[in-house]
């Protein structure tokens, strides 16, 4: 090859090879670009302090609590109220319960997630089964509470908000998990 | 002399690295593929000639859209252009053939391997679920978690054609950066090479994209990770910006070297030189640019904020302003001009209305609001129609009757070239046209069945679509008609008005070697 050819072909494939590291750069950076804008309903999944904020009486806010399972994972995860009326600002407690319905010690953790998404930056939890990991015993089974309010910012239009748990098998002993599926 | 040796029979097309006969063998290829993707279609429009089920099972009917869509995009229209690209290249810029001719060979052979892959996934006795069903786009977690087996030999069949691809495409940037006859300043080279440089371009910049994006799928598939699994911390929207940041520049790669066609056949019959042509060049190059940041308009309904929407709205739109530059270049080309019209300009002008009718509707779906009431439906369908069919397909069409004399030295039945035209943009158009107004009135894409109401529209697209694949026979008729001699021989410059170095300095037909030496560019 020529010279010049090689040095052309080295300088294309270094475009390629920009390119593919920049594809693989775009999973941490979207990550972060969602956490950091809230949009997707991605929230930080950090525990927060309940500070004495005014409750505004005259405004209330429908929340939705939907839970649901990764395919495989054999727990009962279930929350024991669907839907609660809340004002922004006053603490809430809701109650989530689980249950190990397999014959092995499983470990699962709990994914948030906030629907619509401007809201995800007003839902301030102070306590959180999502925060660690459960480990249940065969048959074993749990009550979890969560204890959340929400921000008298919270913008105006918004007058349901979802919150959603995928519950996922968290095991790291593989063979706990492959007898689990 | 070195190259006076050539091997014969399948030796010639399995060792060859000569620049005409490998855009042979891609021509080829692309044709075969396009009937194979065109069966595939008329299978779609068979089964949506009624209401109801009647040929395919709603899995096969899902089979028979990702496959039709796979195979045109990745089969059909950008093998066609690879294959123009290395017989005109060499000739247009005054070099013996391509700077990489040992690499050419390779990344034309990968394809048929490639695509035996893909097509592999509807053996049935191979794969009982059946081929890739999700889609062209893919989307995940429809084609990760849900995707039949013989979705990972749809991913190595794409990684193999994004290989193939990336080397086409660093082939004809070293040819054009370092092969350029003597005066040949990149602001003389004739249009085709412009618009394939830039394609080539996007091709380095989006293919690792894609491949990318089909790796994670593999890996999400069998090696445990989350990329697009929210349960495990991913996100399968992530899938649809991966893929549309590819698949935007895509959609240019497709049309952008029809772009160049069109500049070099308008000129020729209307026998004047092309109307800005610095301004077509840096439209080319902006088209190319905003097509990396526009990428979210294919996904506007999966809940942006306001701000990203208007954004992506905006940018959108703004992408109708270089490609305006170059639809009303071409028309103040035709201004005045000495006008005929032979087969190729017939093609040409269709292109340029209907291509123009194509971004259009693309405009209409760029609007936010207007999208998530369109989105999803058969109005997409013929607006991506109209942009690729009578935009690439047709674009392709025409190079080929423009060049064929050139290629061959015959000259190609005129008489059945304009049949050919006259039934494909009558088909074409009884086929792509009222499924603008199935998908206004809500007609969803991807579905084999279909309320009453839109019967009308999908009998005349049906009845369309049988016509338009058809009539290709009788373009493949002609071409091989011209090669066997067609109606006589071709002058050297073919058409009165051609301009350009294959015209004015080669004979006809062409060389094996097109320059041996290089020729003086004033």
């Amino acid at each position: 090859m020529k010279q010049a050819n090689k040095k052309m072909v080295f300088k294309t494939l270094g475009i390629v090879g920009l390119m593919t590291a920049f594809t693989f750069a775009m999973v941490p950076l979207y990550n972060v670009f969602c956490e950091i804008t809230g949009i997707n309903g991605k929230v930080l999944v950090s525990k927060e302090l309940y500070e004495k904020v005014e409750v505004d009486k005259s405004r209330v806010v429908t929340v939705e609590l939907i839970t649901s399972i990764h395919r495989g994972m054999p727990w009962k995860f279930e929350t024991t109220k669907h839907k609660i009326d809340v004002h922004p600002g006053e603490l809430n407690e809701v109650m989530f319960y689980a249950k190990n319905l397999s014959g092995k010690t499983i470990t699962g953790q709990a994914v948030p997630s906030v629907a619509p998404s401007q809201a995800s930056f007003y839902v301030s939890k102070t306590e959180c089964f999502c925060f660690d990991q459960q480990t249940l015993l065969a048959g074993e089974e749990i009550n979890m509470p969560m204890k959340f309010y929400i921000d008298p910012d919270l913008p105006k239009s918004v007058h349901t908000v979802t919150m959603s748990y995928q519950l996922f098998n968290a095991t790291s002993d593989e063979s706990a998990a492959a007898a689990g599926q | 002399m070195a190259h006076g040796h050539h091997p014969t029979g399948i030796k010639r097309w399995l060792f060859t690295t000569n620049h005409k006969d490998i855009g042979s063998m891609y021509l080829w290829f692309s044709f075969t593929m396009f009937l194979i993707g065109g069966a595939m279609a008329l299978g779609i429009r068979l089964e949506l000639f009624q209401p109801g089920l009647q040929f395919w099972e709603p899995n096969f009917f899902n089979t028979l859209t990702t496959m039709h869509g796979l195979i045109m995009v990745f089969g059909a229209v950008m093998p066609a252009f690879v294959g123009l690209a290395n017989w005109l290249i060499p000739m247009q810029i005054g070099a013996p053939d391509m700077a990489l001719p040992r690499m050419n060979n390779f990344s034309f052979w990968i394809l048929p391997f490639a695509f035996t892959l893909l097509l592999l996934s509807l053996v049935t006795p191979l794969f009982p679920d059946g081929a890739p069903n999700f889609g062209w786009t893919f989307y995940a977690p429809l084609s990760t978690k849900f995707g039949p087996a013989s979705t990972d030999f749809f991913i190595f069949g794409v990684h193999l054609m994004g290989i193939s691809s990336i080397m086409g495409a660093i082939n004809v940037i070293v040819t054009v950066m370092n092969m350029r006859a003597p005066g040949m300043s990149l602001m003389k080279m004739p249009m085709f090479v412009w618009t394939w440089v830039i394609t080539a371009f996007l091709l380095i910049m989006v293919m690792p994209v894609l491949a990318g994006a089909v790796t994670m799928m593999l890996t999400d598939r069998h090696f445990g990770t989350s990329f697009f699994d929210a349960a495990g911390g991913g996100d399968p929207v992530m899938f649809q910006h991966i893929f549309w940041f590819f698949g935007h520049p895509e959609v240019y790669i497709m049309i952008l070297p029809a772009f160049g066609i069109a500049s070099h056949i308008i000129p020729t019959f209307s026998r004047k030189p092309l109307f800005g042509y610095a301004s077509m060049v840096y439209a080319t190059a902006s088209i190319a640019f905003l097509s990396f940041v526009v990428w979210a308009h294919h996904m506007f309904t999966v809940g942006m904020p306001v701000a990203g929407e208007l954004y992506f709205m905006i940018a959108t739109m703004i992408i109708a302003v270089p490609t305006g530059v170059k639809i009303f270049n071409w028309v103040a080309t035709m201004w005045q001009g000495s006008i005929t019209f032979e087969t190729p300009m017939l093609f040409a002008l269709a292109f340029v209305v209907l291509f123009t009718l194509g971004g259009v509707s693309g405009v209409m779906l760029a609007m936010t609001p207007v999208d998530k009431q369109y989105h999803d439906t058969y109005f997409v369908v013929a607006h991506f129609h109209y942009v690729l069919f009578p935009g690439a397909i047709f674009g392709t069409i025409a190079a080929v009757y423009y060049w064929l004399p050139k290629w061959t030295g015959n000259m190609y039945n005129e008489t059945l070239g304009k049949v050919h035209f006259w039934f494909s943009i009558i088909a074409v158009n009884l086929t792509f046209f009222p499924m603008h107004f199935s998908g206004l009135a809500g007609m969803q894409r991807r579905v084999p069945d279909y309320n009453m109401m839109f019967e009308g529209f999908n009998q005349l697209s049906s009845i369309g679509a049988f016509m338009l694949g058809f009539s290709q026979l009788l373009f493949l008729y002609l071409v091989i008609n011209c090669i066997r001699g067609g109606k006589g021989k071709a002058t050297d410059r073919v058409w009165e008005g051609a301009e350009g170095l294959e015209f004015t300095h080669l004979p006809s037909p062409a060389p094996y070697h097109s320059f041996e030496q290089a020729p003086e560019v004033k």
